[in-house]
């Protein structure tokens, strides 16, 4: 490197200049983000039915209602509880078939997806492509068209979130198929296996742990998703939910049971999970 | 001796795989037989209306032109997908619609076949392989040439009610009108509507040919006419889908914001006080568990519809996640870096943005990416229940139930809104972690 003499070699200055250069961009950055947002909230406030600052002193009004409701009345909540716990039973069920339908869909669209594992190889890219449809396509959607057709009840709801399912595990199990060692799929090729022989005893050992792992998150996630479509007609408890909210203040006690079956539902299976989680995690390091 | 002990463990170990190879798939197809009785499956072919699943492919893909002449006074009125946005100015009509000398309107169908309106409010149809349907209101009673029994299942007969469905088309006779429609393929009015003088012209001409009104520019006056179309609205549904992004910018980012400072009061590494510990955590768990549904309902109470409501739902169930996340993240990080950056007399401030944020910006960056991502899908959902964005435009045109090219056309627009943003995150977060 040549250092021309009217340019003295100084690395504190550049690298001081430099600094204050990075400073400037990332004070740039962050005004704009800062803008962003503030003006982002104004447009959303402005657009909004009831502004932001008149709402905010009504935030509690609701669940005030809800517990003024409900505590008289709390006698009745155990009954509430069992008259609403088949609902919540439909809607775990909604969860549960969608996420076993949508991860052995997920499986095979991965496998198929997998650079080394792909059956045919050439149509990797429109397997990929479909299953990036089957992730874009919001739950909701397909479930309102299948709500048309196939009138109310829990199967627009579990189709709909097994699509979707299908699509979201499918891109994560063929990250996990990524890295999946490809011996003993050459041996068994090496024997003749079929590509689904191959597959099934060569792949789906050394990876199942990650799909189950990953399953069950989206479990915890689809319950979530089942219980709002059940409230835009796709039945279990966001169903019942909706009708509870109908019966209009003074009468929130059954909402207020739904609210609290919901939730500890929620937390429930979501510690569970994560238990279950960190369980096969802590196993398989202290396994080796 | 240490034979047997070997074969004993390994049959063992046999008996076990067995178990879990035949017994799980069993469990499963128990589990999926009590499903099938609990949704009422064997039901499921009763309830399905399998005419609306015909109505909404064949809408998704065609629109359909409404002949209409009312009984009362005789006018004769056409009208794209029968609205009056739609409708062709009086004395105008397409070819197929002929009006005659005596009064009477001969439509043509594809095919070669026609239907004749009469004057006496009643129609003709020659149908091929059926003979001719002839049908005309007399009084308040509908009397036709048809048998009492043994209709064809394409024809339904009453005294008030006469309605004959052809392959792409339909008429129907009633008391106050006789109306029939004609399937084409296309959405007829996607660009201008009838109204516009750009109807009916190709690309080419618009951009490169006459200037076709007078008083405006062919781009200009086309794109005005576009954009303000009145059946498609395509600002308004532009706006929509500019408010379902904001919705899942502003809550993902403003969840970031505020779970940022409360994680490190929740990580273990951070935080010395151990009930605070506890007490942020387990916020960080109910806002979580509250879950976006019930958020959206409680703020939209006092917040009125609109896309606040949907930002600020996210917003709260996204702190949660976020908090759980970025605290673990947290606690994960290397306690080495933090001690240099302490050695060279850093105040605490200081240790925590050049030697905490440095290791964790990479980890939070990239899950707050994956959250806008998948919270546009949620605006999306939110507006629907709360009202606001494109969610709503979709439901209010399912509601309807007769758009449904609107509804492909917005399920077409949601499906690459979510797509692009999917890239588009994924472009940046590989952008800013290659970068830092």
């Amino acid at each position: 490197m040549t250092q021309t003499p009217d340019a003295p070699h100084d690395p504190r200055g550049h690298y001081l200049a430099l600094m204050a250069q990075r400073r400037l961009y990332g004070g740039i950055t962050l005004a704009l983000f800062v803008l962003l947002m503030v003006s982002g909230f104004m447009l959303a406030d402005e657009r909004n039915a009831g502004g932001f600052w008149n709402g905010l002193p009504q935030v509690f009004d609701f669940p005030a209602d809800v517990l003024a409701d409900t505590l008289p009345k709390l006698a009745a909540l155990p009954g509430h509880f069992v008259t609403y716990f088949p609902a919540l039973v439909e809607t775990i069920n909604i969860a549960a078939v969608s996420t076993l339908l949508g991860a052995v869909a997920a499986i095979a669209l991965s496998l198929l997806s997998t650079r080394g594992l792909a059956r045919w190889p050439r149509l990797i890219p429109v397997f990929r492509r479909f299953m990036d449809i089957l992730r874009a396509v919001p739950e909701i959607v397909v479930a309102l068209v299948l709500i048309f057709v196939l009138g109310g009840g829990p199967v627009p709801a579990m189709l709909a979130i097994a699509l979707h399912t299908a699509g979201a595990l499918g891109k994560l199990f063929s990250e996990v198929n990524e890295n999946a060692d490809l011996k003993p799929v050459e041996g068994l090729s090496s024997v003749g296996a079929s590509w689904l022989q191959s597959m099934w005893l060569g792949v789906v050992p050394q990876v199942s742990p990650n799909y189950f792992s990953y399953a069950l998150l989206r479990f915890e996630i689809n319950i979530r998703a089942s219980a709002i479509l059940g409230f835009v007609g796709a039945g279990g408890i966001g169903y019942e939910l909706r009708n509870a909210m109908a019966w209009g203040k003074g009468r929130f006690d059954e909402a207020a049971a739904i609210f609290l079956l919901l939730f500890l539902t929620i937390v429930v299976f979501d510690q569970l999970s994560s238990h279950v989680r960190n369980a096969m995690i802590s196993s398989k390091k202290g396994g080796h | 001796m240490a034979d047997t002990a070997l074969y004993a463990s390994a049959d063992r170990v046999f008996r076990r795989k067995r178990i879990v190879a035949f017994g799980l798939p069993a469990v499963i197809l128990l589990y999926l037989g009590y499903i099938f009785f609990a949704f009422d499956l064997p039901g499921l072919a009763g309830r399905a209306r399998w005419d609306n699943a015909r109505t909404l492919l064949a809408d998704t893909w065609s629109y359909k032109t409404h002949v209409t002449r009312d009984n009362r006074g005789g006018d004769v009125a056409v009208a794209i997908e029968g609205e009056r946005k739609g409708s062709y100015p009086q004395g105008t009509a397409p070819d197929w619609v002929l009006p005659q000398d005596d009064g009477a309107v001969r439509v043509a169908l594809s095919g070669g076949q026609e239907v004749l309106l009469l004057p006496g409010n009643g129609f003709r149809w020659e149908v091929p392989g059926f003979g001719l349907i002839e049908a005309r209101l007399e009084g308040r009673k509908i009397v036709s040439n048809l048998p009492e029994e043994g209709l064809p299942d394409w024809i339904s007969a009453s005294p008030s009610r006469l309605q004959v469905t052809a392959d792409g088309a339909r008429v129907a006779l009633t008391r106050s009108k006789t109306e029939l429609f004609r399937y084409f393929p296309g959405w007829e009015l996607f660009f201008f509507t009838l109204d516009s003088p750009y109807h009916g012209h190709g690309f080419g001409e618009i951009l490169l040919g006459a200037q076709i009104d007078p008083a405006r520019g062919n781009i200009a006056g086309a794109w005005q006419d576009f954009w303000h179309n009145p059946m498609w609205r395509h600002a308004d549904v532009a706006w929509a889908l500019f408010e379902t992004l904001l919705m899942a910018f502003l809550g993902t980012m403003g969840a970031a914001l505020v779970a940022l400072p409360l994680a490190f009061l929740s990580a273990r590494n951070f935080a010395p006080l151990m009930a605070l510990r506890f007490g942020v955590r387990r916020a960080f768990d109910f806002l979580r568990g509250v879950d976006g549904l019930i958020w959206t309902i409680v703020l939209s109470r006092a917040f009125g519809p609109g896309p606040l409501t949907g930002a600020l739902a996210i917003l709260l169930t996204d702190t949660g996640s976020f908090g759980k996340l970025f605290s673990e993240a947290l606690e994960n990080v290397d306690g080495k870096q933090i001690e240099g950056v302490a050695s060279t007399g850093a105040r605490p401030i200081q240790r925590y943005r050049f030697g905490v944020i440095p290791q964790v910006v990479p980890v939070l960056v990239s899950q707050v990416l994956y959250f806008l991502e998948s919270n546009t899908r949620s605006a999306t959902i939110i507006g629907a229940i709360t009202g606001g964005g494109i969610g709503l435009l979709l439901t209010q045109a399912m509601i309807t139930q007769k758009d449904w090219e609107e509804v492909t056309y917005y399920i077409i627009l949601v499906i690459l809104m979510v797509m692009a943003m999917d890239s588009a995150s994924g472009w940046l977060r590989r952008k800013l972690i290659k970068g830092l």
